[in-house]
């Protein structure tokens, strides 16, 4: 086959490919805390009493999950200067990737909130707290040490889901990897690479997660 | 040249049928490979020797990592470059499958080994083989700890087939991207191909919940 492994195409472009990767990051980073917020308000309406607000929220949740993120990446950056909102497509693709992690926080968010004892809630009640500050500060900060675990792993896909970004040419890792492989031709070497990178990058997410799970567990 | 939603919609019929046919297509094809190659995955991170674990774990946690978009343009590229010939389709759906496979091998691990210890005392007490505990006492348990993971992971498989429109494949999205390159309809067309994907994968999303209300054990 004689194809030998060759990294120096690699190498001479890999400022291009770390730069990349802050910018998927940097995505990750900004619409995962906007669909955190998105997220935590849906997961209460899911579990509050009042059918105006469970059944706008299952909506936005069950639509978004069932449509693929490429769609609505395209959406975005192709559909929606037609409704007159002219988006960049960096801003475009981080509003439907903040649209698209509030879905999936919000369902983590839903089975952390199913699991804090009613006592807890009546408690409140009791010393006077009004709905607002007991979801803020008993619910809240107890639901999210519940769900880290499988927050960790929602974190991690919608990391991956930024390199969708590629398909509106925002200059992010897989774009860049994409560009390296076409100009240079060194095609296996360019992949391992950049998977070498999301890889670890993953890792390192959970890594973190693990170390915030430990520091907040409650000591026992 | 017409300009109504419909008219365009009538002109781009077939073009429309033949992307959802595909698109099926492509779905259905990686699940199946994935899931038989899955299965193996689960088999092997369970009772394999160490280094086998050690060289599966170390397949699933690295296509597990990597982006789908990723695994599809280097299985297009690397395929083409190594000498394959494999063309976009089989290479999209190699990629699929291949990130089908670490997904439902977690999901059997997971499923097996959720699975109490005294089951596997009890088999072999009454005298059965390592084969006949795995096939008539672990397996039906574990296809059943399985079911709403595994078609969770279905749906995950008809999303991530859009992704093959970026190799030139003439799925569904291509397809809407074609046509609508030719009538600038963009909003009403990813209007369409977005109601499309969400009426097959929640139609998949309601026949889990069926299939797992059917398998549930009474309770």
């Amino acid at each position: 086959m004689g194809y030998t492994l060759n990294f120096a195409a690699v190498w001479r472009n890999f400022d291009f490919l770390l730069s990349g990767l802050a910018l998927s990051l940097g995505l990750a980073v900004i619409s995962i805390l906007i669909g955190a917020v998105i997220g935590l308000v849906v997961a209460f309406a899911l579990t509050s009493k009042s059918r105006f607000a469970v059944v706008p929220a299952r909506a936005y949740v069950t639509v978004i999950r069932n449509l693929p993120i490429l769609v609505l990446v395209l959406f975005a950056f192709f559909a929606l200067p037609q409704m007159g909102l002219r988006l960049d497509k960096i801003k475009s693709f981080v509003l439907v990737l903040s649209l698209y992690s509030g879905a999936y926080l919000a369902e983590v968010f839903r089975a952390g909130l199913l699991s804090i004892p009613r006592g807890l809630t009546e408690a409140g009640l009791a010393i006077g707290l009004t709905g607002m500050q007991i979801r803020s500060s008993i619910i809240a900060p107890l639901m999210l040490r519940n769900v880290l675990p499988s927050l960790s792993s929602t974190i991690i896909s919608l990391f991956k889901d930024t390199s969708l970004a590629a398909a509106i040419a925002v200059p992010e890792l897989t774009f860049a990897a994409r560009k390296i492989n076409v100009e240079s031709f060194r095609v296996i070497e360019t992949w391992m690479v950049t998977s070498a990178l999301y890889v670890a990058t993953c890792f390192l997410i959970a890594a973190v997660m693990r170390f915030v799970e430990r520091r907040l567990a409650l000591p026992r | 040249m017409s300009h109504t939603f419909l008219e365009q919609l009538w002109i781009a019929r077939y073009v429309i049928m033949n992307g959802i046919g595909v698109t099926v297509s492509i779905s259905l094809l990686a699940i199946l490979a994935g899931s038989v190659l899955g299965v193996f995955v689960g088999l092997a991170l369970v009772y394999g020797g160490v280094i086998l674990r050690l060289v599966v774990r170390a397949y699933t946690d690295i296509i597990r990592g990597t982006p789908v978009l990723v695994l599809v343009l280097a299985s297009y590229y690397v395929s083409a470059a190594v000498g394959l010939d494999l063309g976009p389709f089989s290479a999209g759906v190699l990629a699929l499958a291949i990130f089908c496979s670490s997904h439902v091998g977690e999901i059997v691990r997971g499923a097996l080994q959720a699975i109490p210890k005294g089951q596997t005392e009890a088999a072999k007490a009454i005298g059965l083989t390592f084969t006949q505990t795995f096939t008539s006492v672990l397996w039906p348990q574990a296809m059943r700890q399985c079911l709403p993971a595994w078609v969770n992971t279905a749906a995950e498989m008809v999303k991530a087939s859009t992704l093959l429109s970026v190799i030139g494949v003439a799925e569904l999205l291509l397809r809407t991207q074609e046509i609508i390159s030719r009538n600038f309809m963009s909003l009403q067309f990813y209007f369409l191909a977005g109601g499309l994907y969400f009426i097959i994968n929640y139609g998949i999303e309601h026949f889990g919940k069926y299939v797992e209300r059917k398998t549930a054990l009474p309770s």
